[in-house]
């Protein structure tokens, strides 16, 4: 019998302090994966948020920054000029990228620098306790809604992927889904579209995942696969915004 | 044929893998690992694809196939 699957190389091969069912795990996975396939693990730099996924340093085995919170784009933006030959990417989550660094955000995106941006969309925030997030769906209960969004208090769901999409020096804009098998196989066609075309020069590459926060969500993993499915597609439809 | 083998001291009990499994050999296991949750078990079928759905949608990355 024939290995066919198992750990990508990039991948430190220790387990991660995420929730069960976390979708930071296979986001992860998939970027090792697409780091591997390349053959780009000596040249690429990870930026870090602040977030749960706030020490990916520690699992991924590549060189990796930490950036403060939402200035991830700004790090890579300095990394990317100062070392042109290395291909730079962030690693965001929606409270990061759309909240606290959406100037940080907007700025990189419409300066156009050749970055690759990986975003990662569960609807809350999950480090510090559950909180609403810019993506929050209307009617989801988080610790600071407890009786639901609604959009005369906090207004709309955030979509920033269709806000760069634009943008003139903004590239690539897909939004993908980490709901099945199938999303997760789609979402790693995006991510290495999106470090392909750093890699080529193209310009600025974001790839929105919709990831699962069981915890926050109050569900067991398998219903917050299905919520993604019925309740976040809706509100984010997959596929390629630009 | 195929066959998986599974990481059950990093396994976080998520049972994901059972869900996509299209053939249901994969199940709870009764034993508790270091961890205190309950982890997965495969049981050997000469049935299985090694269609690696488990360890794709697995986010601790814990599965090997073998095919």
């Amino acid at each position: 019998m024939k290995k066919i699957f198992s750990h990508p190389k990039s991948l430190r091969n220790i387990s991660t302090h995420y929730c069960s069912g976390c979708g930071h795990g296979i986001a992860h996975r998939l970027i090792a994966e697409v780091v591997d396939e390349l053959g780009i693990r000596e040249r690429v730099i990870g930026i870090c948020p602040v977030g749960c996924a706030v020490v990916a340093y520690d699992y991924w085995d590549f060189d990796c920054s930490e950036a403060a919170h939402g200035r991830g784009l700004a790090v890579a933006t300095a990394i990317k000029r100062v070392r042109p030959e290395n291909i730079v990417f962030t690693y965001q989550g929606d409270g990061d990228l759309a909240a606290i660094g959406t100037n940080e955000t907007i700025h990189a995106a419409n300066r156009g620098e050749n970055l690759t941006v990986i975003f990662i969309n569960n609807a809350v925030y999950g480090m510090t306790g559950g909180q609403m997030a810019p993506t929050t769906l209307l009617g989801q209960k988080t610790a600071t809604t407890p009786e639901g969004r609604t959009s005369l208090m906090q207004g709309w769901p955030l979509k920033i992927s269709e806000m760069l999409a634009m943008l003139p020096g903004v590239k690539y804009v897909e939004r993908a889904s980490l709901d099945s098998p199938g999303g997760i196989i789609k979402s790693k066609k995006a991510i290495k579209q999106a470090f392909e075309n750093q890699i080529n020069k193209v310009g600025f590459s974001l790839v929105e995942l919709l990831s699962a926060c069981p915890t926050y969500w109050n569900m067991p993993a398998n219903q917050s696969l299905e919520w993604i499915k019925n309740s976040m597609i809706k509100e984010f439809p997959l596929g390629k915004i630009k | 044929m195929g066959k998986i083998i599974i990481n059950k001291e990093r396994c976080k009990g998520c049972m994901l893998c059972i869900t996509f499994c299209p053939k249901g050999f994969i199940s709870a296991d009764k034993k508790l690992n270091k961890k205190g949750v309950k982890p997965v078990k495969f049981e050997e079928n000469p049935e299985c694809l090694g269609c690696s759905m488990c360890a794709i949608v697995c986010p601790d990355c814990c599965i090997e196939v073998y095919k």
